[in-house]
């Protein structure tokens, strides 16, 4: 460390390091966003809350109906998982903020998009590794619950599309939903705004449309009734609000829609704006 | 583009940045050459870090362009293999350990883990790598960021006020470090306020104020044209002593307090010639302009924020006009 330096640039004196130049791709932007995901205790922590959200209040829902002998035959069974996942998505929304918005918080942003000055890659990379790790955990949490709840209830069993929306479905939903409040992190850039943005998404159509009572309103009422985040999940559990509306798969390619159009408008910032 | 000597340059055009009505970066146009350490000086609010990040495409700059090596930042594919920069020691996030921080960092750009391990060693942090890196001084958080800019063993290194923070031993480690970066051959900028700092680690040095180029001069033409020595006199006397110096054709400067200041004698000669004269002398003594005070005298049109009813910056600081040495320095560049 104390070799005397060369001045004015003496010629032929070139460093040039043993490391290999390997050309980095997207799979090199996921793995660096799958350490960073993995080793941060937010993502723990709202995961494991959701993980008790999703399974306690789905089995103790499962055994309050057992233990007082309710009828639930107009009900299908795996719709007492609603609850769980309803709360369970602002845990979700929250992870999905943070991944993005806490860069900003931190001032690791300029860390990161100096080491990967592609900023669309950035972004992609940490969608897919956000939209993998939510989708995983929600199709374990929701096969789990749903399985028990058949099994404490033991009455009939659904079906096949029942399973398959109550589950996949409603995890590819939660997922879009993160990817949703991923994309409003990052145009928002700070996580405590951003976490009331979604949440006041989630619940204001429901609040709003109690209170609009006169009958030159009641199409909006309907309207925010039918396509509220809550009522949205309830149709793929076959147990909306309302009885219009989307039906069956619909609520998934609406949700679909809006993350697109959200994570376009977060691209197009997040290249044009200063950090 | 390759610089005669075939190496990697940074160059900057004409850049400017406007934050609203206010000029952060004002047209400025200079090059970080290869193998040397350059000092980036500049008061607080001068337009440094503004610089470095629009240097490094975090910043879009409102007109005029950055090149490395004739390419845009963004252009480089593993950019951490060619430039490796510290900005913000804290640009790290808190909740996660060193190892993680920089491990991240590797993967983006596909540099070896094994390289994690090194650097973490180079700035001597090994024992608390699995340690959260919120818990860390400023001492510590500097020695990581600058791991991370070596994170690529890259030929460029940019830093952003290194020795901010830091204690004595902590400095002269990072001086020390950067005195043997470049002498592999690689290019080092690195940013402060404090002229002294440069003094002992630049050889080439690019100043700016407000935005704007003031000087762009290699480190031993500035102390050479700095380091101006003076005599200093103080006398019961005073007039008595400005007639006969006006006599020898000595201009003399005062200096208050009752003190007067002479360019171009010795002392020796200043003293014979108030013996001949027969003038008590209270004082003659040999002075030295500090660089500090060239350097502040420099961007005394330019300081930002002005600390208001302190005291008056060192002697010569009213002899001469600032911006003319700035001017002489724009003239040795183009030599």
């Amino acid at each position: 460390m104390t070799t005397p330096y060369q001045h004015q640039g003496a010629p032929g004196a070139v460093y040039s390091s043993p490391i290999p130049i390997r050309r980095a791709h997207l799979g090199d932007a996921i793995a660096s966003e799958w350490t960073k995901i993995r080793s941060v205790r937010s993502t723990i922590w709202t995961l494991s809350v959701m993980a008790l959200l999703l399974v306690g209040i789905g089995l103790a829902v499962a055994a309050a109906i057992t233990t007082s002998d309710a009828n639930v035959e107009d009900q299908p069974i795996l719709s007492l998982g609603f609850f769980g996942v309803l709360l369970g998505s602002l845990c979700v929304m929250t992870l999905g903020v943070l991944t993005v918005a806490s860069e900003y918080g931190t001032g690791m942003i300029r860390t990161t998009l100096t080491a990967c000055p592609t900023r669309g890659r950035v972004l992609t990379a940490k969608a897919i590794v956000f939209f993998a790790l939510v989708f995983t955990v929600t199709l374990a949490l929701t096969l789990f619950v749903g399985v028990a709840q058949v099994a404490i209830i033991d009455q009939g069993s659904p079906t096949t599309q029942e399973w398959l929306r109550s589950t996949l479905g409603v995890s590819l939903y939660l997922a879009l939903l993160g990817l949703l409040s991923l994309a409003v992190g990052s145009m928002i850039r700070h996580s405590a705004g951003a976490i009331t943005i979604m949440i006041g998404l989630v619940l204001l159509p429901l609040v709003m449309a109690m209170f609009m009572f006169t009958e030159s309103l009641s199409w909006l009422q309907d309207a925010l009734l039918e396509y509220s985040i809550p009522s949205q999940l309830g149709v793929l559990y076959d147990n909306s609000v309302t009885q219009s509306g989307p039906m069956g798969w619909e609520p998934l390619w609406i949700m679909l829609g809006i993350a697109a159009v959200a994570l376009g408008a977060a691209y197009t910032m997040l290249n044009s704006r200063d950090v | 583009m390759r610089t005669p000597y075939g190496v990697r340059m940074i160059e900057l055009d004409g850049l400017t940045k406007h934050f609203g009505s206010k000029v952060a970066v004002d047209h400025l146009s200079f090059q970080v050459r290869p193998g040397m350490v350059t000092g980036f000086l500049g008061p607080n609010g001068a337009g440094k870090s503004t610089t470095m990040r629009m240097m490094l495409d975090l910043d879009n700059p409102t007109s005029g362009n950055v090149r490395i090596d004739g390419k845009r930042y963004r252009e480089l594919d593993e950019p951490l293999k060619y430039i490796g920069a510290l900005l913000d020691a804290k640009a790290m996030h808190g909740g996660r350990s060193a190892y993680n921080n920089l491990l991240c960092l590797a993967q983006a750009n596909r540099i070896p883990t094994a390289r994690v391990d090194q650097v973490l060693d180079v700035v001597g942090l090994t024992p608390v790598a699995r340690k959260k890196s919120k818990g860390f001084s400023l001492g510590m958080g500097q020695r990581l960021g600058i791991a991370s800019a070596l994170l690529g063993d890259p030929e460029i290194l940019m830093f952003d006020e290194p020795v901010n923070g830091l204690d004595p031993e902590g400095i002269h480690w990072i001086r020390n470090l950067m005195k043997s970066l470049a002498s592999e051959g690689r290019t080092i900028f690195v940013s402060s306020h404090l002229m002294s700092e440069m003094a002992l680690t630049a050889d080439h040095l690019i100043v700016i104020g407000q935005g704007k180029l003031l000087a762009d001069t290699s480190m031993a033409d500035f102390i050479h044209e700095n380091s101006r020595s003076f005599v200093r006199l103080r006398s019961p006397q005073r007039e008595r002593l400005r007639e006969v110096l006006r006599e020898s054709g000595l201009t003399a400067v005062e200096a208050g307090s009752g003190t007067v200041e002479i360019d171009g004698a010795t002392t020796e000669e200043l003293g014979e010639l108030a013996a001949r004269h027969q003038i008590t002398l209270h004082e003659l003594s040999s002075q030295r302009a500090s660089l500090e005070e060239a350097f502040m005298q420099m961007t005394a049109g330019s300081v930002e924020y002005h600390a208001h009813g302190t005291s008056h910056a060192g002697p010569p600081s009213d002899q001469q006009p600032g911006p003319q040495w700035g001017q002489s320095y724009q003239s040795d560049k183009g030599a």
